[in-house]
Order: C-alpha cells, then sequence, then structure tokens
C-alpha cells in the first residue's frame, strides 16, 4: 500500500515535468521565431566603459534639430544639458548661441502680461507645439511621442530606434495602406504615421562628416540614448569604481571571517586534544572497567 | 533562552540596565547561541534586513524630491534623475532595490520550506514572515505606481479592479479605494501615502519576526534541535555576523551591478511613457515578483474566482506548518519530499513565466496545469506524505556529522581499542 503510492507519486512529478519540458521548449523557440530581428550595431556607450561619441552627439543635436524638432519635443532636457560633462559638451558659448535662437514665454511682468524672451540655459528645450493635443491635431490624429526617455521606452532601445529609421520599406504586395500611414519592418504591426524622417544628405555636417543615411540615424540614436540617459557617462565610471572596491572588500572581508572562524574551528582542536587525554587516560587505567567511561 | 544572566560590568550601567534591559538586550544579541552548522542559505534573514533598510532610506530621499499629482509625478521622477544631485543613483537603487529584496526574500521562502524551518515550534515566525510578505507586495505594487507611466496606470487599473469582482459591495469598494470613478489623482495620492507607511509596519514586523526567531532559535540543515551552550551553537557575533557580512557584500555586487549597468532591464520600457488613461497598452504586466500571482489569477476562467484563487495561493501558506504532517524537519531526510520541493519550485518559476505572456493557447493551458499543481502540492501531497513517506535515519546530534570526519572518530576508536577485549561499539 505504501510502496504503491510512493511509486504513484514518483510517476506522477515525472509525468509533470516531462509534459512541461515538451510543452515549454517548443513554443518558447516558436514565440522567439515570430519576432523580428532589430539591426545589431556597436555602440560607443553600451558596456561598463561605454561613453559617448562627442562629435557623434553635436551632429546628432543638429539632427534632432534640423529634423526631428518640427514635431518631436524633448521637454526634460534643458540647453544647459549641452555644456554638462558626459553630454555633447559644447561649450558655454555655443550653448548660449543654441539657446538664444528659441523664445520662450515668461511672465507675468509688473504689468501682469506674458511676454516673450530669448531662451536662456537653464530654460527647457522648447516644444514644437504648446500641448499634447495640438500636437496630435496637427499631425493626422497620431501623437508625435516626447524623446526625452524614447530610448528607455522601446524594447530593444537603441537598436530599435535605430532598427525603425533604417527600416522603411515598399509596403508587400496585398498589404493595405491607408493615406498617410508608412510601412516599416520593425514597427509593431508594420504601420507608421512618421514618413521617412531621415535620408541621405538630409542634414549637411560641418565637420565633414559622410550623411549617408545610416550615419544620420547613428547619430541621432546616440543623441537620444544621451538625452534618455543623460549621467549615464557617470553611472558608468561609479559603477566601475564601487565594483573594484566591492572585489577588494570581499576579499579582505572573506580572510577576516576565517581568521575569526578560525578561532572557534581551533576550539574543535581541543575537541582532539581532549580525545587524546582521554585516550592517555584510558591507556593509564589497565584493567579499570570501561564501562564507566562515557 | 538558557542563557546567563547578563550583569553590566560598572555601577551606572546596572542601574541603567535595571531600569531599560537594553544593555541585556544588546548582550543577547550578541551571544545569541546559533547552530554552527548554518549553510549561506541562512544570510538572506541580514540581506533581507539591509534590503528593508536601504528602501527605507532611499525612499527617504526620492521622497523630498517626489511629487504625488497626476500632472507632475512623471515628470518629478525625471527631475530626480537628471537635476537631483546622484538623484539617478538613488531612484535606480530604490527600483532595482525592490527586485532585489524580492529576489532575497524567494530565496528565504524557499530556504524555510526546503529545511522545514516552518515547522514545531516555529509557526509564528513563519506566519509572521508571511504577513511580511504580503505587506511587500503591497507596498511594491503601490511603489511601481508612483511614476505615473503607462504600466503604472494601466497596472494599477487592472489590480485594484479585482475588488469588483467581490460580490454585492465590489463597485463601492472599489469606488472607496479609487476615491473617484477611475484610478486617479486621489488614488495617486492615497497609494503614496500608503506606501510610505507600510515599510515602518514591515519594519515593526520584522522586530517580532527576529524576536520570534529568538525563543526556539534558529533552525539548521540537519532540522533537530541543537543543546544550546554546547559546541553545537556559536555566537551570533562575531561568527555568523562575519558570516552574514560577506555573504551580504557577495549579494550587494550583484544588486550594483544591475543599479549601475543594467538599472531597467528589470522593469518594463512602457512604464517610461507618461500614464493616458485613453491608450491601453497591448500587454499589462506587472513587475517580474508578482507573476506567479498574476498567472495564477488569470488562469481562473471566473473573474471572481481568480481573485480567490490569487489570494488563497498565498494564505495556504499560512495553513503549511499543520498541512506538512512529517515531523521530519529538514529535506535532506526526506527523499520524496525533496524532488517535491524542486518541482514545486519548477512549477513556480513556470507560472512567473506564464504570467509575462498572453493568456491564450497553450499557456492558458499550462497556467491551468501549474495553478491545480501548486494547490495539489500544499492540499494533498503535503498530508498524505508526512503519513507514508520513508524518511531517512536522522543523526543524534549536528554534530555527528563533523565526528564523521576521519581523524576524529578514529581516535576514539583507538582509545577504546587499546582496551582489550572490549567491545569499542558501546562507545558513544
Amino acid at each position: 500500500m505504501k510502496e504503491k503510492i510512493l511509486v504513484r507519486l514518483n510517476n506522477f512529478f515525472k509525468k509533470i515535468v516531462i509534459t512541461a519540458l515538451i510543452f515549454i521548449i517548443p513554443f518558447s523557440v516558436f514565440s522567439e521565431e515570430k519576432k523580428i530581428d532589430l539591426i545589431e550595431t556597436n555602440w560607443s556607450f553600451e558596456g561598463i566603459f561605454g561613453t559617448f561619441d562627442r562629435s557623434s552627439l553635436q551632429r546628432g543635436y543638429q539632427v534632432y534639430q534640423e529634423v526631428c524638432s518640427g514635431c518631436h519635443s524633448v521637454k526634460h532636457l534643458s540647453y544647459r544639458n549641452l555644456l554638462e560633462k558626459g553630454g555633447p559638451q559644447f561649450s558655454v558659448e555655443e550653448a548660449k548661441a543654441i539657446a538664444s535662437q528659441f523664445e520662450v514665454e515668461d511672465g507675468p511682468n509688473n504689468d501682469g502680461e506674458m511676454f516673450m524672451r530669448s531662451a536662456r540655459l537653464s530654460d527647457n528645450f522648447v516644444k514644437p507645439y504648446p500641448n499634447i493635443e495640438a500636437s496630435t491635431f496637427a499631425n493626422g490624429g497620431a501623437y508625435p511621442p516626447d524623446m526625452s526617455v524614447l530610448a528607455k521606452a522601446r524594447t530593444g532601445g537603441a537598436n530599435y530606434i535605430y532598427s525603425l529609421l533604417m527600416g522603411y520599406e515598399e509596403a508587400p504586395a496585398g498589404f493595405d495602406l491607408d493615406d498617410g500611414v508608412y510601412y516599416n519592418k520593425y514597427m509593431p504591426g508594420n504601420k507608421i504615421k512618421m514618413s521617412e524622417p531621415i535620408i541621405d544628405g538630409i542634414v549637411e555636417y560641418s565637420d565633414g562628416t559622410e550623411t549617408t543615411k545610416a550615419q544620420i540615424a547613428r547619430d541621432i540614436t546616440t543623441f537620444l540614448v544621451w538625452a534618455s540617459e543623460p549621467h549615464l557617462e557617470s553611472q558608468h565610471r561609479m559603477g566601475f569604481k564601487a565594483i573594484i572596491y566591492l572585489i577588494i572588500l570581499i576579499t579582505l572581508v572573506y580572510m577576516s571571517k576565517n581568521k575569526v572562524w578560525s578561532r572557534f574551528n581551533s576550539k574543535k582542536e581541543d575537541e582532539d586534544e581532549t580525545f587524546d587525554k582521554v585516550e592517555k587516560a584510558i591507556t593509564e587505567y589497565e584493567g579499570e572497567d570501561p564501562k564507566t567511561f562515557k | 533562552m538558557s542563557e546567563e544572566k547578563y550583569i553590566p560590568k560598572s555601577k551606572l550601567a546596572q542601574w541603567f540596565d535595571s531600569r531599560l534591559p537594553i544593555l541585556s538586550l544588546a548582550h543577547h544579541l550578541q551571544a545569541y547561541p546559533t547552530p554552527k552548522n548554518l549553510n549561506y542559505w541562512w544570510t538572506f534573514g541580514g540581506i533581507l534586513t539591509f534590503c528593508l533598510i536601504t528602501q527605507i532610506v532611499t525612499g527617504l530621499v526620492l521622497a523630498m524630491h517626489y511629487v504625488a499629482h497626476v500632472d507632475h509625478a512623471f515628470e518629478s521622477i525625471e527631475h530626480i534623475m537628471r537635476n537631483v544631485n546622484y538623484g539617478w543613483l538613488i531612484r535606480y537603487v530604490h527600483a532595482n532595490g525592490a527586485s532585489m529584496f524580492f529576489l532575497a526574500v524567494y530565496i528565504h521562502i524557499f530556504r524555510s520550506l526546503y529545511y522545514g524551518s516552518y515547522k514545531s515550534p516555529r509557526e509564528v515566525i513563519w506566519i509572521i514572515g508571511l504577513l511580511i510578505y504580503i505587506l511587500m507586495m503591497a507596498t511594491a505594487f503601490m511603489g511601481y505606481v508612483l511614476p505615473w507611466g503607462q504600466m503604472s496606470f494601466w497596472g494599477a487599473t487592472v489590480i485594484t479592479n479585482l475588488f469588483t469582482a467581490i460580490p454585492f459591495v465590489g463597485e463601492s469598494i472599489t469606488t472607496w479605494l479609487w476615491g473617484g470613478y477611475a484610478v486617479d489623482n486621489p488614488t495617486l495620492n492615497r497609494f503614496y501615502s500608503l506606501h510610505y507607511l507600510l515599510p515602518f509596519l514591515i519594519f515593526g514586523l520584522v522586530i517580532l519576526h527576529i524576536w520570534a526567531l529568538h525563543v526556539p532559535g534558529n533552525n539548521n540543515p540537519i532540522g533537530i534541535d541543537v543543546k544550546k551552550n554546547s559546541n553545537e551553537t556559536m555566537p551570533f557575533h562575531p561568527y555568523m555576523v562575519m558570516k552574514d557580512i560577506f555573504a551580504l557584500l557577495l549579494f550587494i555586487t550583484v544588486f550594483l551591478w544591475f543599479v549601475f549597468f543594467a538599472p531597467n532591464v528589470l522593469g518594463h520600457p512602457d512604464n517610461y511613457i507618461e500614464a493616458n488613461p485613453l491608450v491601453t497598452p497591448s500587454h499589462i504586466v506587472p513587475e517580474w515578483y508578482l507573476l506567479p500571482f498574476y498567472a495564477i489569477l488569470r488562469a481562473i476562467p471566473s473573474k471572481l474566482g481568480g481573485v480567490i484563487f490569487m489570494f488563497a495561493a498565498i494564505f495556504i501558506l499560512m495553513l503549511l506548518p499543520w498541512l506538512d504532517t512529517s515531523k521530519v524537519r529538514s529535506a535532506i531526510f526526506r527523499p520524496i519530499y525533496k524532488k517535491l520541493f524542486w518541482v514545486l519550485v519548477f512549477t513556480v518559476i513556470l507560472l512567473g513565466y506564464l504570467g509575462a505572456k498572453p493568456p491564450e493557447g497553450i499557456y492558458l493551458i499550462l497556467s491551468r496545469l501549474g495553478t491545480a499543481y501548486y494547490f495539489i502540492h500544499f492540499l494533498i501531497l503535503l498530508p498524505i506524505l508526512g503519513r507514508y513517506e520513508k524518511t531517512d535515519p536522522l543523526p543524534m546530534s549536528i554534530s555527528d556529522p563533523v565526528l564523521d570526519k576521519p581523524g576524529v572518530l578514529d581516535k576514539v576508536k583507538k582509545a577504546a581499542s587499546q582496551y582489550e577485549g572490549e567491545n569499542f561499539g558501546s562507545f558513544k
């Protein structure tokens, strides 16, 4: 009776494990096949030593300004970020010049009136539309998302943004597209309301870098990753230091722990000595009844 | 606790200690006898205390900069990330700290399951621990709502909507929870208030948890009672403290690796999109640590049934000390329970995986099988097993395995063998 139940139990969960594995393995493989692989590129900001390519960031800002900023805001960036360490690191003059190109509303002044003035370093990036509704209305019912944290708000991050920019194609035959909707290989559902934003030569770089589509997409992606994580470089630097510090500390603590524990272990050696003493005592008591020893 | 009575050395300290025995308490904590055979799975209690304190301290700083308002919450998080000095570090520690807290608590709970730490006389420790776990889930859920991203909003909507399943009063209760007719500013405000309160309740329960632990003392991998104040125990300080610190530092290394090099992998990208009540994300998923329960919730075809089973999955653990009828604590001596334990671990991880998948097709079937097995494990297998399982013989003391080491026992035998003609089998 007992054995029977045990054998049944044993078989029961063996079956469960086996069926579960049989079901899961093909399905996890299957579900991964469905995903379209993003274009994998090497980014300088990846990995534990990753830093941004300064000139790529500066070009990326230019692309944002000339191509994206007509529709997309980056409301969480401010002009001073452009000169801060770990960013595009424009000079103070350059950053001030950039800010002064824009007008912001300020006030109220002493007469109670709102007024326009040119932007300062402390101002946030000026938005193309005053609110989401205006922006949605102006763009055919699709809100061009704010790009401040876009690189963190999409699965795949930098690779996704880069792939999307490179992923405009002719729609395959039989694929229904409404007016003002475009086909993109990497957009979930393949339908996107943004027309192809980046083409060869859409900007002109002053540093002589080639203005191929791939290069421009690369620069704007780098800029957007920085915009969503402006402290990425100090994060990597501090992380590296912290890990090194911990490795040293762990080694020291491990040695101290062993040292401390050896005190207890040496007590155990005392026990060994006790056994030796017992042994000695026993041998001395020849003829003594050993049962008295315990 | 059969400890020697502690008497402070100086007259002043004696005067004070007789009025408030805080020095005695400190001495008790230092001298608290712990079994010498505790392995590294026992270091997670200390690690969890560290996690709680880290969450409270970082949370305190975040609360100085966070704005609990639907129009400003998301923005204030970005303000913390960009403009507050080391704000990104504090927020990433807090956000990943929650995940690390749950990682540690799951290891802690499964350790207890493996070594039978929930059994007599430690049932109260176990139940207080589960209360802490439940409060942790509530706190984490409400904390995830605060950044007011898409997953915050829709997660809150899904979870609070569960209460509408309660017959008759469900709708009114949900309206009362929301403070309105949908998840909105009043909801965010009360979640913030409760998210600040609950950690202190957890802290209080942790003190009770440790207090309850110090009455019977630690369980140990062998699972048999140790003799207090013998060579089977060692004082908590410095031995266990050193071991705990070593393990804690290893844990912190993993923790910080996430904070500095992969701070967002454990979160959902959608939570970097500001909450929008008009746009529903394609898949609403909770944080990873709640996924097994989410899978159970969706496995049941009726809403009320799902809610009942989800809560039952947690509360059934409260009955575990009485559902598991075996007198043997440690799985080391329970060959069948040991296998069942790993099947349970597998089932829970499977349910977690399924919780992240859409509830359709094979995923739904597997969720149902997993849910069924989860309850069968606790309600049927464990009670039967205690009656029929043939357990391995238990050692006489936790020192036995130590004595088994070559050399020590040999010496005794050698000593005994010098007794001519005497049967040394009588030596123990």
